[in-house]
C-alpha cells in the first residue's frame, strides 16, 4: 500500500481515528507520520531499553572503546545471580547490587536514558545523610553568593559559618567511617560522559496505567 | 466529596469529587519507586523473601502512626473480580494483581493513597486525586514515603538515588502524570499538533483505554519521562506547566466550537446522550466514546445538571469488574453488555434527578 499523504513511499504507519463515532483510517509512510507528528505520540509502550543497549554496544564496537558487555565488567552479579544477558533481554535488574556490579555498562546506559547520571532529588533521611548534607552545603553556599552580592556581610558571615561548620562535620564522618575499615561503597557513574540525546525511552510499565489492562472478561471489545 | 458506594465499596477519591480543571484534567497522579536494601528485586526474589519484604512493610505501617489509617488489602485473599476493581479504579496494576502471592495493597481512608506492596519495586507510593492537583499528589506520596522510611532502610545510592528494578525508574523513581479529556482538540484536528509540541519537552503522551494508536474516549496520559537529574519538584512542576497548555488549548478549542459550531456539538451531545439512554446492550469501548460525548457536553453546561466527576465515575462503573460486582454474579461478554447498559442508563436518570 502507498502512502496516503505523498503517494509515493510504502505505507508502514497505520492510524485509526474516531471522529463523530466514524472510525477513518489513515495509512502513511513513516516519513509524513512523523512530519505530521503521530509517529511521535503514538510510538506506543514499546520497551525501548534493548535498543538504547544495542545502540550502545554497536558504538563502543565502531569506536573501539574497551568497554562493554565482558570487558572490564562482570557478567554475573554476585549478589543476586543475574547474568547480564538477562538484563539485556528483559530490562529488569535482579537486585540494588546490580547497578554497582554492572556499572561499567548501566552508568552510559543511565545517561542515555535520563540525560543525567547524578541524582539531584530526594534522599531519605538514614541512607540519603551525605546527600542531604551535599545538597544543604550547595544551598548555603549559594545563599552566600547571593548575600556577598548583596553586601549584606554581616548574614553572610553566619552563612559561612554555617557552612564551616557542616564542612567539620562532614570531614570528622568520613575520617571515622575510614577508620571503621570501609572505605565506602563503590560509587556508581561519576565519570561518564552525558548523552543528552533524548532516545526514546520506556514507557511507564503499563502496569501503573490502565491502557493495557487484560480485563476480566474473554471479550476483545472491553477496551482496556 | 462524599464518597460514593461503588459495587459494595468506597470508591476512590479521585473518581468522586471535582477538581481543579476536572473539566479537561480527569485525574493527577504521583508514583514513587522505593525498594528494601538487600533483597532483590520482586521478580527475582524467592517466596519467603517476599513474604519477608511483605511482613516488614506491614510492620512499618502499623509502627508509624503518622502514615494515618489504613487498610491493608492481601491479594490472595481477594476475589479476582475484587482484585480487578481495585485495576479498574487504579488502585494497583494489572501485573501487580497477576500472581498475587505475597502481594498486597495498602489504601488510605479516601484511597487517594495506595501502596503496592511487591509489584515491579518492593514498594511503589501513589497517590491520586481529582483534576490538576500534581503538587498535593507529590505531597501525599512523599509525607507516605517519609513514614514508610522512619523504620525501614530504602536502597538508596548517593550517586544514583533510589534504587529501582528499572533503570528507568533509577533517581528519583518518581512517576507523575495527568489524565486528560481532550474531545475538542480531536474535533479540530489539533491533536497531533499539539500533543506532537509537549512530546518534544520530556513528556510521554499516550492515548489511553485503547491499543496502539486508538485513543478511545479521548483520553490521554501525560507523563514525565526523565526520573534522574532533576528534583522531585522539579520534575512535578514541568509535567505541571506541560499539563496546563494542553489545557488551554483544549478550552480555546471548545470555545472555537461553540462559537462557530454550536448547533452541530450540541445534536452530537445529545445524540450520544441519547444512545446512552436508551440503548439495551453496549460494549466498553462504545460506552467509552459516547460517554467522551457526554462529558464534554456536561462540561460546556449543554447537558445542564451533570457533573464532570459523575462521568468520570461512570467510566469506572461501566468496565467489567464493576458492572459484574455491580450485578454481584460472572457474566459472559453479552450479558456485561446488556447489565452495563442498565447501569449506565440508571445512573444518568438519578444523576439529572439528583441535582
Ligand atoms: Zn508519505
Ligand atoms: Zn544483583
Amino acid at each position: 500500500m502507498l502512502c496516503q499523504i505523498c503517494h509515493q513511499r510504502q505505507a508502514n504507519v497505520h492510524v485509526t481515528k474516531v471522529t463523530n463515532n466514524v472510525r477513518t483510517e489513515l495509512h502513511m509512510c513513516q516519513q509524513c507520520a512523523r512530519e505530521r507528528g503521530e509517529l511521535q505520540i503514538f510510538e506506543g509502550p514499546k520497551f525501548a531499553l534493548s535498543d538504547i543497549l544495542a545502540g550502545l554496544v554497536q558504538t563502543e564496537t565502531s569506536c573501539g572503546a574497551p568497554m562493554g558487555i565482558n570487558v572490564g565488567g562482570r557478567r554475573t552479579c554476585n549478589t543476586c545471580g543475574l547474568d547480564y544477558s538477562e538484563f539485556m533481554n528483559t530490562g529488569f535488574l535482579g537486585c540494588s547490587n546490580c547497578y554497582s556490579q554492572f556499572q561499567p555498562i548501566l552508568s552510559p546506559l543511565i545517561g542515555r536514558i535520563h540525560g543525567h547520571t547524578r541524582h539531584t532529588g530526594k534522599a531519605p533521611r538514614r541512607a540519603g545523610k551525605a546527600v542531604r548534607a551535599r545538597q544543604e552545603l550547595e544551598g548555603l553556599r549559594s545563599t552566600l553568593r547571593q548575600l556577598i552580592q548583596a553586601e549584606e556581610y554581616e548574614k553572610a558571615a553566619l552563612v559561612r559559618d554555617r557552612i564551616r561548620e557542616m564542612e567539620r562535620v562532614a570531614h570528622q564522618d568520613q575520617l571515622q567511617a575510614e577508620s571503621a575499615g570501609g572505605s565506602g561503597a563503590e560509587v556508581a557513574g561519576s565519570d561518564t560522559t552525558l548523552c543528552t540525546d533524548d532516545s526514546e525511552k520506556r514507557q511507564e510499565q503499563p502496569g501503573t496505567q490502565p491502557g493495557t489492562q487484560p480485563g476480566t472478561g474473554s471479550d476483545a471489545s472491553e477496551g482496556r | 466529596m462524599a464518597s460514593r458506594k461503588c459495587g459494595g465499596h468506597d470508591s476512590a477519591l479521585w473518581m468522586n469529587a471535582d477538581g481543579p480543571e476536572s473539566g479537561v484534567v480527569v485525574s493527577s497522579r504521583v508514583r514513587l519507586a522505593r525498594n528494601l536494601q538487600a533483597v532483590p528485586f520482586p521478580h527475582r526474589a524467592s517466596a519467603d523473601q517476599l513474604a519477608s519484604v511483605l511482613g516488614r512493610v506491614k510492620g512499618a505501617i502499623a509502627a508509624t502512626p503518622s502514615i494515618g489509617p489504613t487498610e491493608l488489602f492481601d491479594l490472595p485473599d481477594l476475589s479476582a473480580t475484587d482484585r480487578q476493581l481495585m485495576v479498574e479504579e487504579h488502585l494497583t496494576s494489572p501485573q501487580h494483581v497477576q500472581e498475587p502471592a505475597n502481594r498486597a495493597v495498602v489504601l488510605n481512608r479516601d484511597r487517594s493513597v495506595s501502596i503496592m506492596v511487591n509489584e515491579e519495586d518492593h514498594i511503589r507510593i501513589q497517590a491520586i486525586l481529582p483534576g490538576l492537583q500534581l503538587d498535593e499528589a507529590l505531597r501525599l506520596a512523599s509525607a507516605t514515603d517519609d513514614a514508610i522510611e522512619e523504620t525501614i532502610d530504602y536502597a538508596f545510592d548517593e550517586e544514583l538515588g533510589y534504587l529501582c528494578a528499572c533503570p528507568t525508574n533509577v533517581g528519583t523513581g518518581l512517576r507523575a502524570s495527568t489524565m486528560l479529556h481532550l474531545p475538542a482538540l480531536g474535533m479540530v484536528n489539533m491533536l497531533g499538533q499539539v500533543l506532537g509540541a509537549v512530546s518534544k519537552v520530556g513528556v510521554t503522551v499516550r492515548g489511553i483505554y485503547g491499543e496502539g494508536t486508538d485513543a478511545v474516549g479521548n483520553l490521554f496520559q501525560v507523563s514525565n519521562q526523565v526520573t534522574m537529574g532533576r528534583a522531585d519538584e522539579e520534575i512535578v512542576a514541568h509535567l505541571k506547566a506541560v499539563t496546563k497548555q494542553i489545557t488551554d488549548s483544549e478550552k480555546n478549542a471548545r470555545s472555537a466550537i461553540v462559537s462557530d459550531a454550536k448547533e452541530q456539538l450540541e445534536d452530537r451531545v445529545y445524540r450520544s446522550y441519547g444512545v446512552l439512554s436508551n440503548a439495551r446492550m453496549t460494549a466498553s469501548d462504545e460506552a467509552l466514546r459516547l460517554l467522551s460525548d457526554v462529558k464534554l457536553g456536561a462540561d460546556l453546561g449543554i447537558i445542564p445538571g451533570l457533573l464532570p466527576s459523575a462521568i468520570t465515575r461512570l467510566t469506572v462503573e461501566m468496565m467489567p469488574a464493576h458492572v459484574q460486582s455491580y450485578v454481584g454474579k460472572e457474566l459472559t461478554a453479552w450479558e456485561r453488555d446488556s447489565n452495563r447498559a442498565a447501569l449506565i442508563r440508571s445512573r444518568l436518570a438519578a444523576d439529572r434527578e439528583e441535582s
